[in-house]
């Protein structure tokens, strides 16, 4: 380990990703949910990548929530996922695609959630 | 482990009913309190992640007020509400001005809508930001923050005349520190959302 002590991210974003610059799957976004698959896992995975896993460990992480709580860009974390996904580690889903319209039923369940909030 | 000790990471994973997530972009200019509003409501303690700034904006320095002038990164906040019935809604404080541009698409691709923070002591401010969310065709609400100095002689004529809003658009005022306030603000966008011309099979 050449981390240095003190706040500081263990792993530069620049080297974390091993100098990939690009995930090698584009799909994956800031809302993607990321779970772990359960597969064993294989020695000598780069310190990030397990970092990634270990992240994962106690439940799904959406690649925004894993890049702040890794203190990565969220295009290492892009990078590190798809790795990870590559090798059957993690899984993925995606966000509800982007549309000109949303579903009128998905707005009003929206909605109704946070009045719901409200009168808690 | 330097990673995310669990102390930290209690909380922070979704819960097993998150089925559909959403996201909505808090937007407007620095110190309008669109981390306070995300705060105010969000589940999770207010997290960020830093973005890189495009080549092209590293040359631009007008971050009145803001340390560390020389940065190329900023910082984007974000929080979270579990809704009932399992959405699971995100909110991303968007910074407005122009140099922020690729930044705000990557971020508003597939956003629900913006809601675009006003600060009436600074109406200025907005512009860039209202031009950004113009010509992103995201659809928005306005919600002015009620800052306990500002100006009350403004009536929503003239607001919406200085802001150049559309008749449709919304225009709320709310108190970003109230959850209450700030979540009538989210609803006043959604409803708007709802309301805007109807596909033509309903």
């Amino acid at each position: 380990m050449t981390g240095r002590r003190g706040g500081r991210p263990l792993v530069p974003a620049y080297l974390s990703t091993g100098g990939l610059a690009r995930p090698s799957r584009p799909q994956l976004e800031r809302l993607t949910v990321l779970s772990g698959s359960g597969e064993p896992v294989p020695a000598g995975l780069p310190a990030a990548q397990l970092a990634l896993l270990d992240a994962l460990f106690s439940g799904s992480l959406t690649v925004l929530e894993a890049a702040a709580l890794l203190e990565l860009p969220v295009s290492a974390v892009r990078v590190l996922a798809a790795g990870l996904l590559d090798r059957n580690l993690v899984l993925a889903r995606a966000p509800i695609p982007p549309a000109e319209r949303f579903d009128p039923d998905l707005l009003k369940r929206v909605a109704d959630g946070l009045r719901a909030l409200k009168h808690d | 482990m330097a990673y995310a000790p669990s102390s930290t990471t209690s909380g922070i994973h979704l819960p097993d009913t998150a089925q559909e997530l959403v996201k909505i972009l808090i937007a407007g200019p620095f110190g309008v309190g669109k981390t306070t509003l995300i705060d105010s409501v969000s589940e999770i303690r207010p997290l960020h992640t830093e973005e890189r700034l495009t080549e092209a904006s590293v040359d631009v320095d007008d971050l009145d007020g803001v340390r560390e002038k020389s940065t190329t990164t900023v910082a984007i906040d974000f929080g979270r509400l579990s809704l009932p019935g399992g959405i699971v809604l995100y909110l991303f404080g968007t910074p407005g001005q122009e140099r922020f541009r690729a930044l705000w698409e990557d971020i508003a691709h597939g956003a629900l809508g913006a809601l675009v923070l006003v600060d009436s002591r600074r109406i200025d401010a907005s512009f860039d930001m209202l031009g950004l969310v113009e010509e992103s065709g995201l659809p928005y609400a306005v919600a002015v923050n009620t800052f306990p100095d500002a100006p009350r002689h403004h009536t929503d004529e003239q607001l919406r005349a200085a802001l150049d809003l559309a008749p449709d658009t919304p225009l709320v005022t709310c108190d970003a520190r109230d959850p209450d306030s700030s979540i009538d603000a989210l609803l006043a966008l959604v409803q708007h959302l709802i309301d805007r011309d109807p596909p033509e099979h309903r």
